[in-house]
């Protein structure tokens, strides 16, 4: 007979069972009873944040780096409001999260409990799934489900509230080692007629592209998009979540696509006749305008959640199943029908030539002044001293976006940056988590000087953990994206983009321990950033880049992305 | 083109289920135009019908994005699946003083309707019918006078093949 547990002890087996090293989170008075069991679990290593949305980035900077499932602990009430931000970051980027929150014991629950609150209720549409737990008995099964749900099919965040009692009570302990929902069952197989009709439209196409989305990288995929690209001679454009999915320094790359894309992917995706899109949803920022989106083409779409088809773009070939699965048996197929790399080559010859007038019209450039720091600059900096070999997680805004435009990815799970929901702040807690599981890697958040304020609170999490991210804050006393849509689109109308206030950044690193550098004129970028690569220690980089620079290309919100705004 | 689509669906009689549903119907601006629950033989499922309308790709949106919810097990687009038997009950109480009481009844009678109350001032009809049938009631009973109604929402069922 099974001994028994305590509801907080089979929640930490529970932990140790599923292989979870690092779990982040803040205790409070209903995660007491799981608190003390951590208080004896060695094997489990608990970081200690400052704020719980800080803890969901973490978990989610973890996950997103290395496709294990993040966990965070948090305490009923506000500190399960303050994960929502998190999760629901996580939900649009569709990455695997565990998110246990303590909740008010079982017979109080409705009553306005002192730090009660409806999580469930409030988490439902930006989680995979959540389940409150009521009686100790369904505990280990729940947790079983909880990250069979959060890591399978399109993963996805979690949460399972824990009402005090039920930590508390008794039980035997039985973990399923299996696990079978009879409502959930996601499709990995592609149906094998579709992948067949996606050939024939390959074979009877002259201007394809493939579309690299986020999907690459959760599935796995990206040995065969680049195996497929090679063999047939594509170019390859990625989404904001896809960019590692397929070398940015590969020939075939044209960057990423969309609002701030480049020129010839833009140009490429509007006139080609058929695109692949590999685990992409066309969201607005990578389309534009839909109904002028990519006129000429057939799209074939590759996706596991089928929901994601036919959502905002007509789909010509919809391939339900998993990318990697997927593009494995299209490239099956390309095999056994064997024609020669050269006939295609051959077939998308003059598409490549037109490819090539587009790059060479309009490449990814800036313009240097001599007099300020362009923020271009700084990221190509960042990218030849660091070898293109960092794990960079970013803020959202122009900082973004010049990361994602002037940092080279070649490989998948290098950039963590917030696509889907663009959460200010994500940046530097999600470099803890990732950091905390790559301690042997370089880890940089590259974030803006109103992003970084958002949970600067977490340099005391990365002094704990002696962690030695470095973080880049490209500082143009702005709110930059806003700023530039306001130059651009409200006559330049200034409207609540400046801080009065901005903290000196060196000595705010100062005042937790850490080391801080500051960059005002072009020539000290490169020192700076070596003296700040070179340093063992969180360290702060200030850079004071040029005010009113902006993120160029740009497709101005709900146009075609051929109108373009070109530097 | 816009229609009206009766969804039938099977989801795991848990509680947040349905909330699961009615959320994901109001946060992706999706119409509900009736809904009608209740515990099906095996009491771990609850069934759902559903009446909603929206062109060919929304009602694929909402019958995907139903799919995609972990506690549902099964959606059946029963518009879709050819014949269907389709009912709803209605409790339509109407004023039936001296002089209209007769016509009332008549009605009833001509409808197959049946009065489950009655007061000095009122009779309360019931009715139960598909949709188009309900309607036709409370059209004639309309200028008499009705005080109240209280409708159940629709329920389907797929036709079983005629022949064998």
């Amino acid at each position: 007979m099974a001994t028994k547990m305590t509801g907080a002890q089979i929640i930490v087996e529970a932990l140790k069972r599923e292989g979870v090293e690092i779990i982040f989170g803040y205790p409070g008075g209903a995660v007491i009873d799981i608190y003390d069991e951590l208080y004896r679990t060695p094997e489990i290593k608990h970081v200690l944040v400052r704020h719980e949305q800080g803890a969901t980035h973490a978990a989610d900077g973890l996950a997103r780096s290395t496709g294990k499932v993040g966990v965070c602990l948090v305490t009923s009430g506000p500190g399960a409001t303050n994960t929502v931000t998190g999760i629901a970051t996580a939900y649009m980027d569709s990455i695997p999260l565990v998110v246990l929150t303590g909740q008010v014991p079982t017979k109080l629950i409705g009553n306005d409990a002192f730090q009660e609150v409806d999580i469930t209720g409030i988490t439902r549409p930006c989680t995979k799934h959540n389940f409150l737990v009521k009686r100790v008995e369904d505990l280990a099964w729940t947790l079983k489900a909880a990250f069979h749900i959060a890591r399978t099919g399109r993963p996805g965040p979690v949460l399972v509230d824990l009402p005090k009692d039920v930590q508390q009570a008794k039980t035997e302990f039985h973990w399923p080692e299996e696990i079978r929902l009879r409502s959930y069952n996601p499709v990995y197989e592609p149906n094998k007629r579709q992948v067949e009709k996606a050939y024939r439209l390959l074979e009877a196409s002259t201007r394809p592209v493939i579309l690299v989305g986020g999907g690459v990288i959760a599935s796995g995929a990206h040995e065969e998009v680049r195996e497929l690209a090679e063999l047939l001679h594509i170019p390859v454009t990625m989404t904001l979540m896809g960019l590692g999915g397929f070398p940015g320094t590969h020939e075939y790359s044209l960057g990423m696509l969309g609002m701030h894309g480049t020129y010839y992917a833009n140009m490429a995706v509007a006139n080609s006749d058929l695109i692949i899109a590999v685990g992409a949803r066309f969201d607005d920022r990578v389309t534009g305008k839909v109904d002028a989106f990519a006129p000429m083409a057939k799209i074939v779409h590759i996706d596991i959640d089928p929901t994601s088809i036919q959502k905002n773009v007509r789909v010509d070939v919809p391939i339900v199943g998993d990318c990697k699965r997927s593009l494995a048996r299209l490239l099956e197929i390309i095999k056994e029908v064997g024609r020669p790399s050269k006939l295609w080559k051959e077939q998308f010859k003059e598409w490549w030539e037109q490819i090539d007038i587009w790059k060479r019209r309009y490449p990814l450039t800036y313009k240097q002044d001599g007099n300020h720091i362009k923020p271009q600059f700084v990221i190509e900096k960042l990218y030849e001293l660091t070898k293109g070999e960092a794990i960079v997680c970013t803020e959202v805004g122009q900082n973004q976006m010049w990361t994602a435009q002037f940092y080279k990815f070649d490989k998948p799970r290098t950039l963590l940056s917030s696509g889907g929901l663009g959460t200010m702040g994500y940046g530097f807690p999600a470099a803890i988590g990732a950091q905390m599981a790559n301690p042997d890697k370089l880890v940089l958040d590259i974030a803006g000087d109103g992003s970084i304020q958002m949970n600067i609170q977490e340099m005391a999490t990365a002094m704990d953990q002696r962690l030695p991210i470095k973080v880049i804050i490209l500082n143009n006393g702005y709110l930059g994206m806003v700023r530039q849509w306001q130059e651009l689109f409200y006559d330049r109308r200034y409207s609540a983009v400046q801080f009065a206030t901005i903290p000196d950044f060196v000595k705010l690193a100062e005042a937790y321990g850490a080391v801080g550098f500051r960059a005002t004129k072009p020539e000290e970028v490169e020192p700076t950033l070596k003296k700040a690569l070179e340093t063992n220690n969180l360290v702060l980089v200030d850079i004071h880049i040029a005010p009113e620079e902006g993120v160029f290309p740009m497709v101005p919100a709900g146009r075609a992305t051929t109108e373009m705004i070109l530097v | 083109m816009e229609r009206k689509h009766t969804l039938s669906v099977l989801v795991e009689n848990t509680p947040g289920a349905l909330a699961r549903i009615v959320g994901l119907f109001s946060g992706r601006g999706f119409n509900i135009d009736s809904l009608c629950v209740a515990e099906t033989l095996d009491p771990t499922l609850s069934h759902l019908t559903l009446v909603t309308h929206g062109d060919d790709m929304i009602i694929e949106q909402i019958i995907k994005q139903l799919r995609r919810l972990i506690d549902v097990y099964k959606v059946v687009d029963v518009t879709e699946e050819g014949e269907f038997v389709e009912r709803e009950m209605a409790l339509i109480k109407v004023r039936a003083e001296k002089e209209t009481r007769a016509e009332v009844l008549r009605m009833c009678d001509i409808f197959r309707c049946k009065v489950v109350d009655v007061s000095p001032r009122t009779y309360t009809v019931e009715v139960t019918g598909p949709e188009s049938k309900i309607q036709a009631v409370i059209e004639l009973l309309k200028p008499i006078g009705i005080k109240e109604i209280v409708r159940t929402g629709l329920i389907a069922m797929k036709r079983e093949k005629k022949t064998t």
